[in-house]
């Protein structure tokens, strides 16, 4: 850009930002910024992944991965999270069909897939818990119920979130908003469901080959 | 000016609408991560490989192969959505998050070594 000086006078100032923004429409960098956001989330796991896996073998005379993980429970918790991830995407494609009683539908049944999730993570714990291995036993259960007990937050949060979009849904249909912040929840669930493959993949599954 | 291939609601608000996948889609990655998930489990709970280590990494494999399948079929990630910007970010975090992740272990599996009582200090440089 050339900046000119005349003489005549300060017609023309020199312009080096804009004062005003351009026209955006609503919500039109949401979608970006959510995923921006879930990337931040994706380091936050990664500090719990790395504080596992530096942690994950010292039992300090406590138990093993081998004596309190039970496998198949915790393949039917990853089914149920997956079933669940299928139905949510079942749920967009109703959305983009504009079908209010379908999208509310399948928001039901993969809200009970995720409460089926949460009740059988909630079982565990209170089991190992029971069983004297709860998080204050050695460096391995508390580094286990950080990072497990994170994502489990973070499902707890999507079903309450998942809740609130299944009212305003029913109060406003399907309305622009509404759809972007389908689409935003939507990007969290599958996330989780990522974040859970490491989960069960390095913890459950890596635990029982120490 | 072509039609869309597929109408937007006013989800994004702009011109470029994000893939939405259809159900085709949901369900080969749906299947995809059935099998892939199903596996690891089977090779771990079975025991058929008999030995940790190629057991470790397979299963590791199985966890990239399917983390990828779940971007592409479920997330919708390609490298044209939001102008590129989200396979961008998404790289970007990749990278920070290999480096956190093998940094932390390297780092702290040689600690552990260096701390082993009875280890030879006498051969440090």
């Amino acid at each position: 850009m050339e900046i000119t000086t005349t003489s005549a006078g300060a017609a023309a100032a020199p312009i080096f930002c804009l004062t005003e923004e351009h026209e955006h429409a609503a919500g039109g960098s949401t979608l970006l910024g959510f995923w921006i956001y879930l990337m931040s989330d994706c380091l936050l796991f990664a500090a719990l992944f790395a504080t596992f896996g530096v942690l994950g073998g010292s039992y300090a005379g406590g138990p093993a991965p081998k004596q309190v993980f039970e496998l198949p429970l915790v393949a039917v918790n990853t089914s149920m999270l997956l079933l669940s991830s299928i139905t949510y995407g079942f749920a967009m494609l109703t959305t983009y069909q504009g079908r209010v009683v379908a999208t509310q539908g399948w928001l039901v049944v993969t809200a009970l897939f995720g409460l089926a999730f949460i009740g059988i993570e909630l079982y565990e714990f209170a089991h190992l818990i029971h069983d004297g291995a709860g998080p204050q036993r050695s460096a391995f259960l508390s580094a286990f119920f950080t990072l497990v007990g994170t994502h489990g937050l973070h499902v707890t949060v999507g079903l309450i979130w998942m809740t609130t979009l299944m009212v305003q849904v029913g109060q406003r249909g399907l309305i622009p908003a509404n759809v972007r912040r389908l689409a935003c929840l939507s990007m969290f669930w599958h996330f989780l469901d990522v974040i859970w493959i490491g989960v069960f993949t390095f913890v459950y599954l890596g635990g029982m080959l120490r | 000016m072509s039609a869309p291939p597929h109408a937007n609601n006013g989800a994004t608000g702009h011109g470029d609408a994000a893939d939405h996948g259809s159900l085709r889609s949901y369900l080969t990655g749906f299947l995809l991560s059935v099998f892939l998930t199903a596996i690891p489990f089977w090779l771990v709970m079975s025991g058929v490989l008999n030995n940790r280590i190629a057991t470790a990494i397979a299963i590791t494999v199985f966890a990239i192969v399917q983390i990828t399948v779940h971007m592409v079929y479920f997330l919708h990630m390609n490298t044209r959505s939001e102008d590129g910007w989200s396979i961008m970010a998404l790289m970007f975090t990749l990278i920070l998050v290999v480096i956190a992740l093998v940094g932390s272990l390297w780092i702290i599996y040689h600690l552990n070594g260096n701390m082993m009582p009875g280890g030879d200090m006498s051969q440090m440089p």
